[in-house]
Formats: structure tokens, sequence, C-alpha cells
């Protein structure tokens, strides 16, 4: 330690703590995960054969090459749900662009596993608009069936992140390009398909390596659709049915692994790109002009028919939580607010709990990704930017992989005081859900940081501040909007996680919404308050992303900040 | 048995106390209560209520897991053992529980609950778990689903064979469900192994989905999504209770099972479960099971003059649950590969075996009245490859087999040869060909005709 000079060694101390913590939670449970699958699960020895049992069943083959496809499929539907609304919004003087892109994202706060259900009932072979179909035209159109209902349900789920990466990319686009090219004579869809969705495309790359990786890990909805050929959805059975010391189900979680590491790897790829786009900034993005008086039918039109689409696993839920009983109808057979009563007398532990953990995870995020954006692009420290890969890292680890990890790792320890294994004591579920959305919070930090100037810190620290004070008392508050960009991130997703708790909710009086919800929908009875008790989860965390966004404009504005808008939801 | 040698030193103890203090402090139940069960919210938070109500010191923890992911947790957890009870329909369960020795033995004090219902004891016969209710196995319908597809009411296994169901039958997988695993042995135990297997192969092919979910099947036909559903008997009766347009009956071969409790060897807290036990038992125990939302049968007679009109009662209803005799030795030999059997054929190669029975349908359809003898045969030849099963019964109860799906092991030393993925590999290999012949065989007779 000598060699570091006397103001290095707190961010030294600060780092190794984070490094340890990020091998204790994350690098350890995962690296039991992928050890176990290496195991001859007889003799104990080191082996491939697991894989090769892997790669001769021709139900992990389908279920390898069905996961392929539906991620692959979903990025291709997400794309043609976020194309039009990030084109339009950032294109055109439109009237409600900011309506249009904040109505894009909600769907982000719902569990994806709750919109599948609200979806059957609206889209399902004897859902609503099978039903009118089939009265109207006598068809009935297979969207909800096998892989194409879990793709409908995943891109609509997750555009938003397509959508978000797409718009900032098309607002960093230098206007000086756009104009060169008109002068060239290009124009209209050449110009967009040559010129600017070209000069979009680490954004766009960015957000569908993610949808990617993010459809490819989810358990919730294909289990629910009772889709079950498929990887993740194997590892779930393997482990729950046949048991813990199976090896398929962690052969399974090496190959999720690897994949969501080489589409993360494609995506920072491309992101590298991005700094070369953005070097040469001459003009604020892309000249918005008018719509004609046609165009601007077509296009509402258009948006309009998205957003309905895109808002249907919402108007399902709301139409199940205030309807009676709703079976093979195209509507509830009659409304009550029976199930929000239920709801308030029964549940309000699942949504204590939720506010509880989400929020200390999403605090304790955005205190690491300061501290770990302050160690990469404020010190020389060696292995610095590790700590940057480590915990970005954690999005390529499913959650059910996180879950047995952890299960493995932490249950023959024991807490001290609590008298009961660390893997069942309620803390665990916090700890997972701060691991998880420690990228998204990373993420906005760095965005942040890079927008400080270093010279405020090397004048505060002329005057005399301590470097400690100095981080306290300038760089902290300067980068206030991405933090609380990074808390509101982490805490909306973090509320609505389900593919991790799931495995580590140990009691009843422990569990969080997501999984109170799945519960009450597991009984007749249970599933108009199960439908209410996700309309509060969606109504609670999008008054929350509402007024924090609010509050990040007001301090933005009073900064007058010239940090673009949305480069917070980079993750 | 260490319970065995400890009671002695427990009731030592108790005497004592009881000396000492004259009032009964010693009997006093408190503390926390750890149940891992396989129930529903609606179930556990009814039971829990009137639980805590009777025995205010005492807060009941519900730890919910499937009944098959119970067991593992069980299996797993049992050298730091924390749970008190394990509560969960199939009885199966509870001997694949007290085959490794995690369950502990107990008498149950309250008087009235005859020793048998149906065909099956009510409680454990070595006296470790205890039935509190009972559960059938049958069919659900959606009486509007059938009014619009115009299809009559099957209560009957034979009559979800009928063509005329195929894409709207609903089932859970065994491996996912407790229950479900009872209806499929019930099954093959009342058929036999060929003819069982032929029988849910030949249902099989009519499905609409798996699901994942043991509830997943009350709730799509609640729903509209498919018109029957293979389900444990509260789960239509309690859909019913809560008003969707449902009903439920009875095939004549069903098992009618108790559902059990059982106390967890070295239980943190047993004298709370004991109360538990007693509490499930007692008139108001046995009453709670007939709330709308609950909706079991009741294992003492007497609860069933306040049942609601239409309610079946088993110990007059003589009919229900009687044409089995059900072998739980048989069932605990085979358990996990009667699980994978299924997996394998029909769960995870549900298209494949939907297509070779359609095609069968098909053919026999245009067979209708005409006599061909050579599309007959190929229609019986793609008939026996649907139904070929990989392995003989005897095979599926012998021990070093068996012990291949079995992932823990007593003893490090006992030696296995083989693993589960790579039988279950040549399985499906063989079963997705003869499906795939099926279909050939089948067009082709259907080509003839």
């Amino acid at each position: 330690m000598s060699v570091l000079s006397k103001s290095e060694r707190g961010p030294a101390a600060v780092g190794l703590l984070i490094a340890v913590l990020l091998a204790l939670f994350l690098l350890i449970p995962v690296l039991k995960v992928i050890y176990v699958a290496f195991l001859d699960a007889n003799t104990g020895e080191l082996t491939l054969i697991n894989f090769k049992d892997f790669f001769a069943s021709s139900l992990f083959r389908e279920s390898f090459y069905n996961s392929l496809y539906v991620a692959a499929m979903s990025v291709v539907f997400a794309t043609l749900i976020a194309l039009p609304l990030a084109y339009f919004t950032t294109r055109f003087n439109f009237s409600g662009a900011i309506i249009i892109q904040t109505l894009g994202i909600i769907p982000l706060i719902m569990p994806p596993f709750v919109g599948a259900v609200a979806m059957k009932l609206l889209f399902g072979s004897n859902g609503s608009v099978n039903l009118l179909l089939e009265e109207y035209f006598g068809i009935n159109i297979p969207f909800m069936e096998g892989l194409n209902g879990v793709i409908l349900v995943e891109s609509i789920h997750y555009f938003p992140f397509i959508l978000i990466n797409l718009s900032a990319a098309l607002v960093n686009i230098d206007r000086s390009m756009e104009e060169s090219a008109q002068n060239l004579g290009s124009h209209g869809f050449r110009m967009f398909r040559r010129i600017v969705f070209p000069l979009a495309m680490p954004g766009f790359l960015a957000g569908a390596a993610l949808v990617f990786i993010k459809v490819f890990d989810d358990l919730g909805t294909p289990l629910l659709l009772d889709v079950n050929k498929m990887l993740a959805p194997q590892a779930y059975l393997r482990i729950t049915s046949i048991g813990i010391s199976d090896p398929m189900g962690y052969v399974i979680s090496v190959i999720l692994i690897a994949f969501s590491l080489l589409s993360l790897y494609v995506s920072l790829m491309a992101m590298k790109g991005k700094d070369y786009a953005t070097a040469q900034k001459g003009g604020g993005g892309l000249s918005k002009r008018d719509l004609k008086p046609h165009e601007k039918v077509a296009t509402y039109a258009l948006v309009l028919f998205i957003l309905a689409v895109v808002l249907s696993p919402h108007l399902g839920l709301l139409l199940l939580s205030f309807g009676t009983v709703w079976s093979f109808a195209v509507l509830p057979d009659a409304y009550t607010f029976a199930h929000y009563v239920k709801v308030a007398s029964e549940a309000s532990q699942y949504i204590s709990n939720t506010l509880l953990y989400a929020g200390i995870a999403a605090l304790f995020d955005v205190i690491l990704g300061t501290a770990i954006a302050y160690i990469v692009f404020r010190t020389k420290l060696t292995g610095r930017k590790w700590l940057d890969y480590g915990a970005t890292m954690a999005l390529a680890v499913p959650g059910v992989v996180l879950g047995i990890g952890y299960l493995r790792t932490f249950y023959t320890i024991d807490v001290p005081f609590v008298d009961q294994p660390l893997a069942t004591w309620w803390v665990i579920i916090v700890i997972a859900l701060t691991v998880r959305r420690l990228p998204y919070a990373l993420r906005s930090c760095v965005a942040a940081i890079q927008q400080v100037s270093p010279m405020l810190e090397e004048a505060a620290e002329n005057l005399g501040a301590t470097k400690g004070r100095t981080v306290m008392r300038i760089v902290v508050p300067l980068m206030s909007g991405g933090i609380l960009a990074g808390f509101v991130t982490s805490f909306a997703t973090a509320s609505v996680e389900l593919s991790a708790t799931i495995m580590l909710v140990s009691r009843e009086s422990d569990a969080p919404l997501a999984f109170g919800i799945y519960e009450f929908m597991q009984s007749a009875s249970g599933r108009g308050p199960g439908a209410a008790l996700g309309m509060i989860a969606v109504v609670l965390v999008g008054l929350g992303t509402y007024f924090s966004h609010k509050i990040i404009e007001r301090t933005e504005k009073s900064r007058s900040s010239t940090r673009p808008v949305n480069e917070e939801a980079e993750a | 048995m260490k319970i065995l040698t400890s009671c002695p030193k427990l009731m030592i103890g108790a005497l004592i106390a009881a000396l000492v203090l004259p009032f009964g402090v010693a009997c006093a139940v408190d503390g926390t209560l750890t149940i891992v069960t396989s129930y529903p919210p609606d179930t556990t938070t009814t039971f829990k209520k009137a639980f805590e109500k009777k025995y205010p010191g005492v807060k009941v923890e519900m730890l919910k897991k499937k009944t098959t992911a119970g067991i593992k947790y069980l299996q797993e957890t049992s050298s730091n053992n924390k749970s008190d009870m394990f509560w969960a329909s199939a009885p199966d369960a509870f001997e694949v529980l007290k085959g490794d020795n995690l369950l502990v033995k107990y008498d149950v004090k309250v008087k009235g609950i005859p020793e048998k219902v149906g065909s099956f004891p009510v409680n454990d016969p070595d006296g470790y778990y205890k039935g509190f209710a009972a559960s059938g196995y049958g069919i659900m319908w959606n009486t509007r689903y059938l009014k619009a597809k115009k299809l009559p009411v099957a209560t009957e296994w034979a009559q979800l064979k009928n063509p005329i169901y195929h894409g709207h039958v609903g089932m859970s997988a065994p491996s996912r469900s407790g229950t479900t695993h009872l209806t499929v042995e019930t099954l093959i135990q009342g058929m036999g192994w060929d003819k069982g297997w032929a029988e849910w192969k030949a249902i099989g092919g009519n499905f609409k989905t798996i699901t994942a979910r043991s509830f997943g099947v009350p709730d799509g036909v609640n729903s509209g999504q498919f018109g029957l559903g293979i389900v444990i008997d509260f789960f239509g009766l309690s859909s019913k209770a809560s008003g969707f347009p449902v009903d439920y009956a009875y095939p004549k071969l069903t098992t009618l099972v108790p559902a059990n409790i059982a106390i967890v060897k070295n239980a943190p807290n047993a004298k709370a479960a004991a109360a538990f036990i007693e509490f499930l038992m007692s008139t108001q125990g046995q009453e709670l099971l007939l709330d709308p939302k609950i909706r079991r049968l009741p294992v003492n007679p007497a609860t069933y003059a306040k049942a609601p009109e239409g309610f079946p009662n088993p110990f007059k209803d003589s009919s229900i649950g009687a044409a089995v005799k059900f072998d739980l030795g048989l069932s605990k030999s085979r358990y996990n590969v009667v699980n994978s059997l299924f997996d394998v054929m029909i769960t995870y190669r549900i298209d494949e075996l939907r297509a070779a029975v359609k095609a069968v349908q098909d053919a026999k359809a245009a067979m209708a009245g005409k006599s061909n003898a050579d599309a007959a045969k190929l229609i019986a030849e793609a008939e026996a490859l649907i139904s070929k099963m990989p392995i003989s019964e005897a095979k599926a109860s012998e021990k070093d087999f068996a012990s291949i799906f079995k992932k823990k092991r007593k003893k490090a030393t006992t030696k296995i040869t083989g693993r589960q993925a790579e039988v279950e590999g040549g399985w499906d290999n063989m079963v997705k060909a003869n499906y795939a012949k099926a279909v050939e065989l089948a067009n082709k007779a259907k080509s003839m005709l």
C-alpha cells in the first residue's frame, strides 16, 4: 500500500471493499453454480459428460434453439414497436411526445408474468379478441399459442429498453450530418436508412442486446404461459422437480451465462463507436419538422395503435382487478371494489416489504455506483476498470442462477443472533436485488460523473478541501441528477423482480409484491385480488418514477446542465 | 428415532415443571410454528388466523412450496432443520419423507374420525402422518365453454380420449404437482402398467396444454382457455364456490386419499405442531374445511351435517373412490421414474404426441363404416407405436434403476451407474421416432381409404 499516494488510500480501501462484496455476492455464487456443471453427479469428479448429455438430448437442443428464436424474434418485434415511437417523437414536432415517451416506459414497471396473465385473457385462443373475431369473422388467430405468446409478451414488456436507448441516440446525432446529407440530395426514407439509423446504431444495439439478454433469461413469462421447452424454464423445472443436485440445471445455467456475456460483449463493442459519434458534436440533435396534415393523421393512427397494443396488459389487469367473474367472455360479468378491499386488508405486508427491499437495494446501488464511477474516472488505481466490468457482469447472470447460487453458497452459513441460514433470511433478497440492479444504477452514475468537470474538484482541493470533503460537497451534489435517475431505474425494476426472489423467499411474511401477486394468482378466488395488487404496484411504481423524473428535471434546470435527455437510461 | 430417546426426558421435564408450577405453564404453546405447505393462501390464511386466535402465543409461518419442491426442501435442509410441519395433499409425498426418516410419529387425541375414507386408511398405519381431509381426483369443466363449442360433459377418464375433445383438455405434469402424480399413478395401478400409460397418452393427445403449476389447470378452465381439466376436487369445488361457471365430477376410477399433515423430525417447536394437528382434527378445524374458498372433504363424518347442498359425502356415497385399492408402496418405489416417464413421453413431447394421436383419430374417422384390413392393420400399428413404453413395469421399480432418478444418496459410497439425463435422452429419442412413425402410418392408412 505504500506505493499509493495519500489521497488514493481512501478510494483504494473503498474499491477493495466493493471488490470483496462483488466477489462474495456475485462471483463466488455464480462460480459455484458453474463448478457443479462440470462435476460428475455420481463420482464427484470433474468431467465434461454433463455437456455431452445436454447436447445429446434432442429436448435440450430444441429448448436451446427455441430460446434463441424467442429472444431474436422478441428483438425484432420490440424494434417494430420502438422504432416508430422513437423516430416520430424525436424527428417531428409532435404534440404529446412526452406522454408517448412516458407511456412507452410503463410496461417496464409491471412484472412480465402479470402481463402474461392479462394478455392471455385478452389475446388467448378463447380470449376477448379471438371471441370477437370468431363471432364476427369466424377466425381465430393464435397470438398466444406456444412460442408466439412468449414473443408477444416479452416484446411488449421489454421494448422500452430499445425505445430509451434509441431515442437518446437519435437526440445525440449531430445535426450537421443530416444537413450534409440533405445538401447532397438525400432525403426521406433513404436518408433515414443510410444516415440517421446507422448513426443511431450504437444506441439501438445497446437496447437490442439488453432485450435479447432479458428475454433469453426470463423465467416467469414462459412458465406462466406453460411453455417449458426453453432453457430458463428447463433449468428451473430440473432444479425444482428433480433436485438441486441434478447437473442439467447447472449446465443450462452455464449456457445462459455464456450467451448473455456474448451479447453484452457485442453491445459493448458497438458502444465504443458511440464515443466517436458524439466526439465531433456540432448542433443539438436532429432538426425537427412539422408534419403535413395527412401525414399527421397516419402518424397518430400508427402511434395510437402501438400504444393500444403496448398498454393492453394494463387494460386487461385493470378489468381483472375490478371484474367479478371473467370466464369465456369478452368482458367480466360484473364489476366490484371487493378485490381492492381484500388486498388492502390482507396484503399490505407485500407492499411494505417491496418498498423496503427495493428502497434499500436502490440506495446501496447508487452508493456503490457512485463509488465505482468515481474510482474508475477519478483515480489511477490498477484494475479499476475491473470493478466496472465486475458490476456490469451481473447483467449477464440470470435471476434463477443467482438464486440457486445463493442457496448453494449461503445455506450452511448461519446468521448470528437471528439463528437462521443467510440463504433464508430476508436480507438475502435485498442483496440479490442490489446485485441484479447495480448495473442500471452504475450506468447512470458513470454518465453523471463524465459530465462533472474535474477542474471543479481541483479548484476545491486547491482551496484546501480534503478528498473526502470534495467528494461529498462537490462531486456528489453535481452528480445528483444522475444518481437520482439511477435510483429510480433500480428501484422501479427491483420492485417488480421475481426470478431471483422466487428462489429465495422462504416465508410468506418476507415476500415482496411480485411474489405476493404470484401467490394470489394460485387460487380460484385469488385472481381478482392478485390483479388488484398488480394494479397497486403499477400505480405506486409509476408515481414514484414520475415524481423522481420531475425532481430530476427541476435540478437539471436549476443547474442548466447540458446533459442529454434520457442518458440515465442507458443501462 | 431420536424422538423416542428424547421423549422420556421431555416427559420428566414436563413432570418436574408441572410439580413446580401447579398451573400447568409447561403445557403453554407458544413461539413460532413453521409449516412447509403446498396450499394456496386462501387455505393457509384461514387456518393461520383461526389457530393464532386460539393460541395467541403462537405465530404461524407458512413456507409455500410445491409438494415436490417441499420434499426437496426438507431433504436438503434436514441437517439444519428449521421446519416444524409438512402439510400437503399427496400421501405418497409423505411416504417419501417417511422413507427418508424425516418425520416423527404422533398420536391424535381427538376422537370421532373413522379409520377409512373410501378404501384408503385415513392415517398412516405406521403413525407418522395424519389425514385431515379427503381428496379425490376428477374432471372439472367450464359450462359456458362446452355450450359454446357444443361439447357434452365428460365424467369418465375414457371419455376424454374421444376425438371431439381434441385440444379442449388441460392437465398439470406429475413432476410439478404431487396431486397430479397421484392421479397418474391411480390410473396406472387401476388399469395396469401398459394399458394405463396407453390411456394417458391417448388422453394426452387431446391436451390443449400441460400447465407448469397444478393451479394452472383450474385457472385455464375458469377463464375458458380450455374446456375441461383434470384436477383435484377442491380446485373444482372452490372455483364453483367462487362463482365461476364450472362444475366438477368424480370418475369411477379415482382414489379418495387423505390430505395429510405430519411433524418433521427435530422440529424446533414440536409442541405447537402437535397443537396444530389437534386443531385441524377438532370440530372447529374440520368445519373450516367447508369454507367456500377451501371446500375440502372433512374426515369427520359429523361435519357433513353443516355442508351445503350437493356437497359430496364419501361416508354416505360409497361410489366415490372405492374402485381402486391404491398401493402406496408400489407408488413410492417408482415415484421419480413415473414423473420422468410422463415428462419425457407427454409433457415435453406434447406437440408430437398431439400430432400422432390426431393422425390416428383422423384415420379412424375415415375408416368409419368401411372395412379395409390393410388400413386397419396400419392404424393398429400406429396405435401400438404411440403406446409403446421404453421400460417395463418391473424395470421401473427395480432398485438399482430407480436410484438413478434419486439424487439424494444415503451414503457417498453408494454406487450408481448411469445418469438421469442420459437415460431420459434415450427414451426421448425412441418416443420421438415412434410418434413420427405413427403419424406416417396413420396418414398412409387414411390415404388408402
